[in-house]
């Protein structure tokens, strides 16, 4: 109502006001017995940085090479302690990774992060294991109709081909994460049930994926959507196992997310800025911001890592190259202009 | 009261309630917000288009002086202009009694009064203190409770403040209490900048609910830090079944510039149809409200339902 003074305006947007602000900025720091240990939440959050990979594959504008590595870079900074990096597609299908062998080559690996790469089938593990690769993806989904549209094949046919990337990864000590399309509802099938995410979820796992990465990849989840889908996956996959892939197209992600961490799931994926629209629904946004989670998960108390501040640089930095808005709130909220200085 | 133990039981249980009142603020909290005058006409239309959604509530202006607030200076021609629909409620903002007395003259049924949590944000808002500002809505209620109108009490500033930061969850309760004891019969308890998150909802939500029972509470989120839904399941879960929200997520957040402000009232209940809590809303009659006023603002909607849902 009325007025605002002029001064004020900027007041949240300035770093060391929002730092000062305790839950805006640093991570919490760990505590025994603290809130989030009584409120039956996890104590820390794994989170996996997609920006540079489904992040940018989503994007319209080719990155150039350099910014793609200046990026991660940074990203590598901030405390995360995975970053997604690229996919070892063809050039033809996804023309936005067809530098993935540079970019891979050209990043600086920091110790203790994990640089997994996308790699949807043989061809692809090998050549990203030449370029040094020491973590791949694979990418199954919950729906046929959505596998066969993706990747021309079955969902059992995925399968076979993922099981030889597997087998070649395990005889080389390469961890493989699987991924999980589809998982609370596909563009195509539209409802997908639960059981079906959960056998998937487990043949990806039955065969070694370490983790599996539950996705919702039309954002058209709901905790309660959510909730029944774990419940099911739950039953076949331990916890420890599980992530949570949100997309934020009907605004559910953080929704969704929270959910996910009240049962227990302790591994989220997001992409830095919110980088990646929705190639099912033309002007809708995609992935959940990294910056919009680590904000909520600092408030509840839980321990990441990651230094929002920095992230929200590193975000700026993306979106300046992009010559586009950030799709964090948060970092709209910070940036007085909402725009990038 | 037994239905507030019945309600207290459920959320123990961790269940959501079964129903959910949604409190439609776009044509108030939002419009105010919005920095193109919106001319009657336009305002008069959204209402009615509401009105056929579903809504119950529906707040549709503020009787305050148009030298602070420009955009609701057609209070009365909206009041009067509105078709008001059997069932469906019109409350109006009235920060002292001249305002509550022009409101009343116009057809009010039911108004609401503004608190806040924070000292500075009184006396920066309304320059006075949050014990004068009681004293001043005390007029209000004697009043209303004359003319047998009901009282909404709204407490600003509940899980932070632009100038002072944090704020206690003890004084939000102690704030809350003194409106409840005065007559108003509910309490939206408002993140007036969208810097709560489910942690801080959860703190302060525990300290009010001792004071004032949770079938009279209700949350009014900001959406400014992506929070608001989030925020929103946290508030559901403890039991509280009255949530405010405005269409297409109108009305900016004056203390972040370029920053969003209300939660979308399409993304809330596009949430409630997926927990299977029933509204009685009409989520399609209800974007097709927000394109209008998106239209008529010529702005992009808020509403991620909305953007998701348009083909374009």
């Amino acid at each position: 109502m009325g007025t605002v003074p002029s001064a004020l305006k900027h007041c949240l947007s300035y770093q060391h006001l929002l730092k000062e602000q305790l839950w805006i900025g640093e991570p919490v720091a760990p505590h025994t017995g603290q809130e989030s240990q009584a409120s039956g939440l996890p104590e820390h959050i794994k989170i996996v940085e997609v920006g540079p990979r489904d992040g940018l594959q989503n994007e319209k504008v080719i990155v150039p090479t350099d910014i793609k590595i200046e990026l991660i870079n940074r990203l590598s900074k901030t405390g995360l302690p995975a970053i997604e990096v690229t996919s070892f597609v063809s050039s033809k299908w996804v023309p936005q990774m067809a530098d993935h062998k540079e970019v891979m080559r050209g990043i600086q690996r920091h110790p203790g992060v994990q640089y997994p790469v996308l790699t949807p089938n043989l061809q692809g593990f090998h050549s990203a294991i030449a370029a040094g690769a020491t973590e791949v993806s694979v990418f199954g989904a919950a729906s046929e109709s959505f596998s066969k549209m993706n990747i021309n094949c079955s969902i059992e046919e995925s399968i076979e081909r993922f099981e030889e990337v597997v087998k070649s990864a395990r005889n080389m000590n390469i961890p493989v994460r699987g991924y999980v399309s589809c998982a609370l509802g596909c563009p195509y099938e539209g409802n997908i049930i639960p059981a079906k995410v959960a056998e998937v979820s487990k043949r990806l796992y039955s065969m070694g994926c370490y983790e599996i990465s539950l996705g919702d990849t039309i954002g058209v989840g709901t905790p309660g959507s959510m909730k029944r889908m774990l419940e099911a996956v739950m039953k076949e996959i331990p916890l420890s196992a599980l992530a949570v892939h949100c997309h934020d197209t009907y605004g559910q992600a953080l929704a969704n997310i929270l959910t996910a961490i009240q049962m227990g799931v302790a591994v989220v994926d997001s992409s830095v800025a919110g980088l990646g629209g929705c190639p099912y629904a033309k002007g809708a946004t995609g992935n959940v911001a990294t910056e919009d989670v680590i904000y909520m998960l600092n408030g509840l108390g839980i321990n990441t890592g990651v230094n929002l501040c920095a992230l929200m640089e590193a975000g700026n930095f993306i979106c300046t190259a992009l010559n586009k808005k950030t799709n964090s709130k948060v970092a709209q909220a910070s940036f007085s202009t909402g725009t990038m200085n | 009261d037994s239905a507030s133990l019945q309600v207290s039981a459920a959320a123990a249980a961790g269940a959501f309630p079964k129903r959910v009142k949604v409190v439609e603020v776009g044509p108030r909290d939002g419009l105010q917000n919005e920095k193109n005058v919106v001319p009657t006409p336009v305002k008069i239309n959204l209402i009615n288009m509401l009105s056929e959604t579903g809504l119950q509530v529906i707040e549709a202006t503020s009787f305050v002086s148009p030298k602070w607030v420009p955009q609701m200076a057609d209070h009365t021609e909206v009041m009067q202009g509105i078709n008001k629909l059997p069932g469906i409620s019109y409350p109006v903002l009235t920060p002292n009694l001249k305002g509550f007395q022009a409101a009343v003259a116009a057809g009010a049924k039911e108004v609401s009064i503004f608190g806040a949590a924070s000292e500075r944000f009184t006396k920066k808002n309304i320059n006075c203190s949050i014990e004068e500002s009681l004293e001043r809505f005390d007029e209000v209620m004697t009043a209303a409770r004359a003319a047998s109108i009901p009282v909404r009490g709204y407490v600003s500033c509940v899980l932070g403040c632009p100038y002072e930061g944090k704020i206690s969850a003890a004084k939000v309760a102690e704030v809350s209490k003194k409106m409840y004891s005065m007559g108003c019969y509910e309490i939206s308890l408002g993140d007036t900048i969208g810097i709560g998150t489910p942690g801080s909802m959860k703190e302060m939500l525990t300290a009010v609910m001792k004071e004032v029972p949770v079938g009279a509470l209700a949350v009014h989120c900001h959406d400014t830090y992506g929070q608001a839904l989030a925020n929103i399941l946290v508030a559901l879960q403890m039991g509280v079944s009255v949530v405010d929200a405005s269409v297409a997520g109108l009305g900016g957040c004056p203390y972040a510039q370029g920053a969003s402000g209300n939660v979308a009232t399409e993304d809330l209940v596009y949430m409630l149809n997926g927990l299977g809590i029933h509204t009685g809303v009409d989520l399609q009659k209800l974007m097709d409200t927000g394109t209008f006023i998106c239209n008529a603002l010529n702005r992009r909607t808020n509403s991620k339902v909305s953007q998701a849902s348009c083909r374009l």
